[in-house]
């Protein structure tokens, strides 16, 4: 009995691995499709707070993006109380304004600076002043249309 | 000579560059959070002199640095806010708007064009309150504009379509409807209940 046998019968049979590379190519074009390379490192703690009332922010007209937080704890020297970050380093409130015209002049048309929006992602922990002060110098600034970016969820979990 | 036929390309590998691949978009990636509230901030103008507004016109929101709402000088809770700021500002005590659906009170705004929401935070509310608030009143100017588009749409030819909605259509290039209609009917509702939110620096 045992001589006609083979071995190869008591084994499981190898799973056919040859769709693999199809699965997988399928996952890296979708992640490629949805990646935005992150535009600034943050020094900061950044969690958003939660709102249902959101619009979109549109692509089309240029974004320019001022953080505030808590800073991260590599960054604890800085204090813990909540700072301002702009592009990739922390600035200071009287910063706003010199960072204002720059990402103006880096605009590719002129007529585009009206519809400049900016975009102030504010750490939720952080406190008004800080805000405040912000949206004062934008007004000195004259950068006027801002976004509170903020996460989608139910303002009444905050 | 015989014709030899190419080998063929071992693609065993292939699976792993992929993953390799696969491993550092997954990393890289940022899901965008790219929506918010927008909003306009005041210019700066030297205006001296006093625009007298009626107290009655006038609804305070106030948040203290323990995160407590103070509304016309009551304390409420955040999920009340909403209603009362619609109860205000749809009031219409003088009469002339005849669109509103308030109780007419004469004690509390005249109408919609008149009602100011005044808010006030100090430098220690955090803001998470602050961003509900705000939520909550862009709330409220929103169930009555997409309330009074719900009216007003059926006639001008944008049958169930609340105001939220016929904004995102209006942005959307791929919206069929008439454009130009729908601005008008946005315009119109955008007057009816205008947004005048006004807010005070603390310093």
């Amino acid at each position: 009995m045992s001589k006609f046998k083979s071995k190869k019968d008591n084994a499981l049979p190898a799973v056919n691995t040859a769709s693999l590379p199809d699965i997988v190519f399928m996952l890296l074009f979708f992640f490629m499709v949805v990646t935005v390379m992150r535009e600034d490192t943050l020094l900061i703690e950044n969690r958003l707070p939660l709102a249902d009332q959101v619009e979109k922010l549109e692509k089309k007209n240029p974004i320019s993006y001022i953080y505030a937080g808590k800073p991260t704890a590599a960054y604890k020297k800085f204090g813990t109380e909540a700072r301002l970050q702009l592009n990739d380093k922390f600035a200071e409130i009287s910063d706003i304004q010199a960072f204002i015209d720059a990402e103006r002049a880096a605009l590719r048309e002129e007529a585009l600076i009206p519809y400049m929006t900016i975009s102030l992602k504010v750490d939720k922990e952080a406190n008004m002043g800080i805000v405040s002060d912000i949206k004062q110098e934008l007004r000195e600034a004259n950068a006027l249309k801002i976004n509170y970016t903020v996460g989608t969820g139910s303002a009444l979990d905050n | 000579m015989a014709k030899r036929s190419a080998p063929e390309v071992n693609a065993g590998s292939m699976a792993d560059i992929a993953f390799l691949l696969l491993i550092f978009f997954l990393v890289t990636t940022t899901i965008p959070k790219d929506s918010g509230i927008n909003r306009k901030l005041p210019p700066i103008e030297e205006n001296d002199e006093d625009v007298v507004i009626k107290q009655k016109n006038i609804f305070t929101v106030l948040l203290n640095n323990k995160d407590q709402l103070l509304v016309e000088d009551e304390l409420m809770e955040l999920k009340d806010l909403r209603a009362a700021a619609i109860k205000f500002l749809d009031n219409g005590g003088d009469g002339t708007c005849d669109y509103c659906n308030g109780e007419k009170d004469p004690s509390s705004s005249d109408n919609p064009d008149k009602a100011i929401i005044s808010l006030k935070n100090e430098r220690e509310t955090s803001y998470s309150a602050y961003i509900s608030v705000q939520n909550e009143l862009v709330a409220a100017y929103n169930d009555l504009r997409n309330k009074r588009a719900l009216q007003i749409g059926p006639s001008k030819g944008f049958r169930d379509m609340d105001f939220v909605m016929m904004e995102k259509n209006y942005k959307d290039v791929k919206f069929l409807g008439n454009k130009d209609k729908l601005k008008a009917v946005i315009d119109q509702i955008r007057e009816e209940y205008p947004e005048k939110l006004s807010e005070v620096y603390s310093k």
